[in-house]
Order: structure tokens, then C-alpha cells, then sequence
């Protein structure tokens, strides 16, 4: 038997060792972790903006990159739909609330080809994380894109699969009278013949309350910026 | 297999068949059925724990002589959770895709019974070199049964193997469907149970 002593010095020893090394690691691999979270938002930005990667030109980090400078600005604004000077979306601290909400807008041959905003919010089980794209006319969906959630794989999960994102593509979140009707998965799949089609897409069978509560964050986000896209549908329609 | 002692070949190989930590010892089920729904993440899966498996038995094995009995367990629950931790951190700045898809369970390799099993059974009683071999052997044991279940839960579940799909559109096409029930934990309960069964009858083991 060995004395206390003897046991607290070891135990000691053992903890300093290990927690000195643990974060030397972590020091070191740190940089890489950062930039890897940050290609994978642009990544997903672009995904939702009808970039996509090809077998000739796969998207390394260096190309994500170059994609996202070479097409993507960004912008914050207020609930007001006001754009605030000086502010980037990087600066917005995610912990604090604030009236700043940041939106990414894409530009091809000097043109206004869509924006993306951060969508988030619960499914069944866990925060859903992604982008809603809207194309240059303030109402019609361009894409959508989720790149963290914790549902079910192949039951909520599916929400990551093309076949349901391309669901999104070309429906309208406003009515034709200009208020927001937000967009609405549905259990079973979209009646076609239905007036109410343009802004329902199929839902995924076995994941009802995912898509549930998709149809209410979605609404709750596109709410936020509503004033911003409403105003782009008023300088359209002009 | 001459490069090995006798003794080293047999703690390397005794957790393949004989003596799976999944199958025969039942340990490690939890991850077993939670991360083998794809074959991409049970491989990288396995690596993690092959490493974390085989580093600490060596390292816990190396101090076997110094560690006070009273706080062993704690000891060498210290050094797997470290090794598990650095683990995690490598992945999540090497491998970021996968390590999105594992979660938590990289970290909760730690609970993982194996880990601490192979610890407290061999490394405290046998020598670094051998430790490091039974780490490796119930790393590779554990790992193949993750990745046989992880095959026909892939093929099954989403008609693809690694990612490439290997049902033709044509299955389909001819009304063919993707069996949804291997998606989900049931499935892997099945299909483990399938080769425990197989298992059992090729090693010719009897329950007495």
C-alpha cells in the first residue's frame, strides 16, 4: 500500500502532465478548427446560392474561398430593413442579441443574382442551422441549405438531401398580395392542383415534426427580414 | 506474423474472433448502433478508437508499476479521457466533415467500455508491448463489427456503399425502396443480433 502522500504527488503529476498537454493541443490545432467552421458557413452559403461543386473542380478550402470573394458581399441591417454602415457579419457576436442580422448577397456581371440569410431554430430534437436563399426579386426561394442539426439520420435528418432542399427552389414565400405567407412543409406531399401550392413543398415522411417546426423558425427568420425584402419587392414592382 | 512474439500475436488476435469485445463481450453497443449508419463515419469511427485504444494501454501500462491501486481507475480514466480529447480536436481540424457527423460520439469513446475494460483487465498486468497489441487487437475487433454492421445498414438503408450508390436507378425505377427500418437504431439492433448469431456458430461457442 502505498502512502497519501505518494498519491497526491502522482495524482498531481499526472493531471499537470495531461492538462499541459491537452492544451498545447488545442493551441495549436486551433487555427485549423476556426478556419474549417468558417469554409464550411461559406460553403453552405454558396450551396444555398446555386453554386454547387463539380468532379473537375471539387471545392478545396483555398477554392471555397476564392468562390465566396469573388461573387459574395455582405451586409447587416436592422429589423428596420436599413442597412447599418461599418458592420460585417463577422463583427455580430451570436451570444449577445442585438438588432444586427447579417445577409449575404451574390453578384454576377454586375447584377443582383440573390440573397442568403442564416436560418436556425428547433426540429424535433435538435437546433437546426442553415440559409435561405431568395432570388433578386425579394420573394421567390433561390435554395436552402442546413450544415449542423441533430435529427434522426434518414427520417429529419433528410432535410441535409438534395431531393427535399430542391423542394424550396422556386416557391414563393409572399401571396400575391405582398404578405408574407412563409413556406410550409407539408405531411403526405404537395396537392399540385392546390391555389395554396406556390408556397408548400413535400414534407418527409417520418419526420412531421421536424418539418413543423422548420415551417415555424422559417416564418420566424423570414419575419426579421421582411422589412429588407419587402423593399426590394416595392423598387421591383416600381 | 513473426515480427511477434507468441503471446503478442495471441492478445492481438484473441479479440478478433474469439473473444469480439462486441459480439462475445458485448461491450461498446451504443456506438455500435448509433454511428453505423454510414461506412465513412464507422471507419473514421474505428481509427479513433484503434488509436485511443492502443495509446492507452500502452501509456496506462507503462505506469502499471507506479499507479497507487487506491485511485487507478481514476488514473486511467484521466489518461483515455486526454487521449480522446486530443482525438477529437485532431478531427475536428483534419477531418471537419467527419468529425460534423460522429458529434459527440468521439468524445463519448470515453465511456466506451472497451477503453476502460482492456485498462483495468490487461494493461495493469501486462507489459507495454503486449498491452499495445490487445489494444490494437479490441480496436480492430470493435472496429470490424462497426463497419460490417455499418455496410449492410448502408447498403440497405440508402442503397449505397461509402457514399457511391450501388442499387442501380433501374431497382428503383422497377419500385425497389430503400429499407427506412435500417436508418434507425432497430436496424442495427437487427443486424448485430444477425452476427452475434453467425458469430457464435463459426467460433462454435456454447453458452452453458
Amino acid at each position: 500500500m502505498r502512502s497519501n502522500a505518494y498519491t497526491l504527488i502522482f495524482t498531481s503529476i499526472v493531471t499537470i502532465v495531461l492538462g499541459f498537454l491537452l492544451s498545447m493541443a488545442v493551441t495549436i490545432l486551433k487555427e485549423q478548427q476556426v478556419l474549417n467552421i468558417e469554409i464550411d458557413i461559406k460553403k453552405n452559403i454558396l450551396l444555398s446560392l446555386d453554386f454547387a461543386p463539380s468532379e473537375e473542380n471539387p471545392w478545396t478550402p483555398e477554392r471555397v474561398q476564392a468562390i465566396f470573394e469573388e461573387y459574395i458581399s455582405s451586409l447587416v441591417i436592422n429589423a428596420k430593413g436599413e442597412s447599418i454602415e461599418g458592420k460585417k457579419p463577422e463583427d455580430i457576436n451570436p451570444d449577445v442579441e442585438g438588432d444586427f442580422h447579417p445577409i449575404y448577397i451574390k453578384t454576377m456581371g454586375g447584377k443582383i443574382d440573390g440573397y442568403t440569410i442564416p436560418i436556425s431554430g428547433k426540429g424535433l430534437w435538435s437546433t437546426l442551422y442553415g440559409y435561405f436563399a431568395v432570388e433578386s426579386d425579394g420573394m421567390t426561394v433561390k435554395g436552402i441549405t442546413f450544415y449542423k442539426h441533430g435529427e434522426t439520420a434518414g427520417l429529419g435528418g433528410e432535410v441535409e438531401k438534395p431531393w427535399f432542399q430542391n423542394n424550396f427552389k422556386g416557391k414563393k414565400f409572399v401571396d400575391n398580395d405582398g404578405n408574407l405567407v412563409g413556406i410550409q412543409t407539408m405531411k403526405g406531399g404537395v396537392d399540385d392542383t392546390s391555389p395554396e401550392a406556390y408556397h408548400q413543398v413535400d414534407g418527409i415522411s417520418g419526420a412531421t415534426m421536424t418539418g413543423k417546426g422548420l415551417n415555424i423558425f422559417l416564418m420566424n427568420d423570414l419575419k426579421t427580414y421582411e422589412s429588407f425584402f419587402h423593399r426590394i419587392r416595392e423598387s421591383k414592382g416600381k | 506474423m513473426a515480427l511477434l512474439s507468441k503471446k503478442s500475436q495471441r492478445a492481438l488476435n484473441d479479440p478478433l474472433m474469439n473473444n469480439n469485445p462486441i459480439t462475445l463481450q458485448v461491450l461498446g453497443i451504443c456506438s455500435a448502433l448509433a454511428i453505423t449508419v454510414k461506412m465513412d463515419t464507422a471507419v473514421v469511427m474505428t481509427l479513433a478508437v484503434v488509436a485511443v485504444l492502443s495509446v492507452s494501454n500502452t501509456i496506462i501500462s507503462i505506469l502499471r508499476n507506479l499507479i497507487p491501486s487506491k485511485v487507478r481507475i481514476i488514473v486511467q480514466l484521466a489518461i483515455i479521457a486526454s487521449l480522446v480529447i486530443l482525438t477529437d480536436e485532431i478531427l475536428k481540424a483534419y477531418l471537419y466533415d467527419i468529425s460534423k457527423q460522429l458529434t459527440v460520439f468521439v468524445g463519448l469513446i470515453i465511456t466506451n467500455c472497451i477503453v476502460m475494460g482492456r485498462a483495468e483487465a490487461f494493461a495493469m498486468q501486462n507489459t507495454p508491448v503486449k498491452s499495445f497489441w490487445d489494444g490494437l487487437g479490441n480496436g480492430l475487433g470493435y472496429g470490424m463489427i462497426l463497419i460490417l454492421v455499418s455496410f449492410f445498414r448502408e447498403l440497405l438503408g440508402s442503397g449505397s456503399v461509402f457514399g457511391f450508390q450501388v442499387i442501380p436507378d433501374s431497382f428503383y425505377a422497377a419500385g425497389y425502396e430503400n429499407m427506412g427500418l435500417m436508418v434507425l437504431s432497430p436496424g442495427a439492433f437487427i443486424i448485430l443480433g444477425l452476427i452475434v448469431w453467425v458469430q457464435r456458430i463459426v467460433a462454435k461457442i456454447e453458452e452453458e
